[in-house]
């Protein structure tokens, strides 16, 4: 069902994130991107800059969006929920959902919309299935609260987590189809790609994807 | 020859600059104005004594900075401040147009602009920026100069005027022709002034550039000089002693004709219509940047006139930034101290200067 794609080297020196570094690593020079949920605009500075992207954005907040205004990237108040059916198909050849899934209400329909607008999807989420999460579960008896997911359940805007298996399966439903798929740990590093499912959804703290419609 | 298929003989345009015209003659900004605003964008009005009516945007080290920008804001035609409208006198008569002068559209406005932009040998404008009625100049430049707009700024604006909007005007309009001394249009030959009539128009539109939040935190229910009703038709209370001053202020400085052709223009504006209804075709293969900013109390411009031109300028593959402000002061707020919208306009600006290399 998916190849699963070498890691890409990662590169901290910059400051830059390395589950972006791995969303750029996915994304082919001089293509046309949607960033959606794209906070400041770093994600899209960096594709600007290394992949030579037409990077566009969306973003709920006016602080985010006026971040990115000042780096003169163009992006729009909006929210993934309600503003993706105003895009036509085939609109960008890649739709980035940068940590933004579990934050949205319809995630099933948000990832529809990614593979319709985008000729190709990139989602990369927080791993509730990652083994700390399941630690904090299983023997504190408390909803997890680390730095990847700081906040107290009560006021998280993260209300649909999953695990990497459970998106995975979603990918199925949806009829999408992985071109590649990458982890990362705790410490930022990849998980080793020749580890089975399992062992990704237990040690990766991140899932990156890259899905294409079937 | 205008939209309304009259040509104009001879016509004048009226124009502010300020700052310098570089040695590229690449950082031309054009300042468009909204229904009842005029050319003295950033420099005291020598018809009110007043300061510009936009100095928060434009000026030194101002979102729009006059220290790196060549500003120009011009009257629009059918105005009243030394453009050519109705109150200007027909060569064919001697004697002031009034209803003879053609109706005109926001694309005649913007068509009389580009002439004047020829005449001052720009070829690009670096940016054209404008709110309400001047936000609608701004997205017709776009649509009919699109290769001499580098970037464009629409605030609290529409690609088209709503059913309630065009009430609203018609309003207004049916107040001043109700005015007896309004004679038909005729009122400069005659000796008169459709001053009340241009009055109560000005006081039912004012409403619409307000918000109820703002009108009670600035008014509520307070009398005006006295601490009870005066069981009379007097000015009660402070909104209504407000708003005739606004009436009586208004009608010093405005032409009452102005006021119906300027209106009635806005009315016209429909940006698709063009273009077989579709606004996204309007600005196919354009070039441009946009940055478009609405505000959440505006009820006259609401987000929503703003979300059809984002989406439409996302449907042509154009680059656009949008935001919407949040504010309490209504459709008025784009005149206003918002920091925000500031923030966005500078950050919107400056980035395009980059890209335009312009220091």
């Amino acid at each position: 069902m998916t190849s699963q794609a070498a890691l890409p080297p990662t590169d901290d020196r910059l400051g830059h994130r390395l589950d972006f570094l791995l969303v750029a690593d996915m994304v082919e020079p001089g293509s046309r991107v949607l960033d959606i949920g794209c906070g400041d605009g770093a994600l899209l500075s960096l594709l600007r800059e290394r992949r030579n992207v037409d990077g566009r954005g969306i973003e709920i907040s006016r602080e985010g969006v006026n971040a990115c205004l000042a780096k003169g990237l163009p992006v729009i108040q909006g929210d993934a929920d309600t503003d993706l059916v105003d895009y036509p198909d085939d609109a960008f050849d890649y739709v980035i959902l940068s940590q933004t899934i579990q934050a949205t209400r319809q995630p099933k329909a948000v990832l529809e919309q990614l593979l319709r607008i985008g000729r190709r999807a990139i989602v990369s989420f927080p791993n509730f299935g990652h083994w700390r999460v399941r630690l904090d579960l299983a023997f504190r008896g408390r909803m997890p609260v680390s730095e990847n997911l700081p906040y107290a359940w009560y006021d998280t805007p993260n209300i649909h987590f999953c695990t990497i298996r459970d998106f995975v399966e979603l990918c199925a439903e949806v009829g999408a189809q992985m071109e590649k798929a990458a982890a990362l740990d705790a410490g930022g590093s990849p998980v080793r790609m020749t580890l089975p499912w399992w062992v990704w959804n237990l040690l990766g703290e991140q899932g990156v994807f890259l899905l294409k419609r079937r | 020859m205008m939209d309304a298929g009259t040509p104009l003989s001879s016509w004048q345009i009226a124009y502010q600059t300020y700052g310098t015209l570089n040695a590229d003659r690449s950082n031309a900004v054009l300042i468009c104005h909204a229904l009842t605003g005029d050319q003295h964008v950033a420099n005291v009005s020598p018809v009110t004594g007043k300061s510009g009516w936009w100095t928060t945007m434009i000026g030194p080290g101002k979102p729009v900075d006059t220290d790196r920008f060549f500003v120009i804001c011009a009257n629009v035609i059918g105005g009243c401040m030394g453009t050519t409208g109705p109150a200007s006198i027909n060569p064919a008569t001697g004697e002031p147009y009034a209803l003879d002068f053609p109706v005109v559209t926001i694309r005649d406005m913007v068509r009389a602009q580009a002439a004047l932009i020829d005449r001052l040998g720009i070829e690009k404008l670096f940016c054209v920026v404008g709110g309400s009625m001047g936000g609608m100049q701004v997205l017709q430049w776009a649509a009919s100069y699109p290769g001499r707009v580098f970037a464009a700024l629409p605030i609290a604006t529409a690609a088209r005027h709503s059913a309630q909007n065009i009430a609203f005007h018609e309003v207004g309009r049916q107040a001043v022709m109700a005015d007896p001394d309004w004679r038909g249009g005729r009122y400069l030959s005659e000796g008169t002034r459709p001053s009340k009539g241009l009055a109560v128009a000005r006081m039912g539109a004012h409403i619409t550039y307000l918000s109820e939040m703002a009108l009670h935190r600035k008014f509520g229910r307070n009398y005006q000089d006295r601490s009870a009703p005066t069981f009379s038709f007097d000015a009660d209370f402070q909104i209504e002693s407000y708003l005739r001053y606004q009436g009586l202020s208004f009608v010093e400085r405005f032409d009452a004709n102005s006021y119906l052709y300027v209106t009635r223009a806005m009315d016209y504006f429909d940006l698709a219509a063009e273009h077989g209804g579709s606004l996204a075709r309007v600005f196919k293969g354009s070039a441009t940047r946009f940055c478009v900013i609405s505000f959440t109390s505006d009820w006259l411009f609401p987000t929503s006139d703003s979300r059809a031109i984002v989406h439409a300028l996302n449907a042509a593959a154009a680059s656009v930034g949008f935001v919407e402000i949040e504010s309490d002061k209504g459709h008025d707020a784009f005149l206003l101290d918002e920091p925000e919208m500031f923030a966005a306009a500078r950050g919107f600006i400056d980035a395009a200067a980059r890209a335009r290399g312009i220091a």
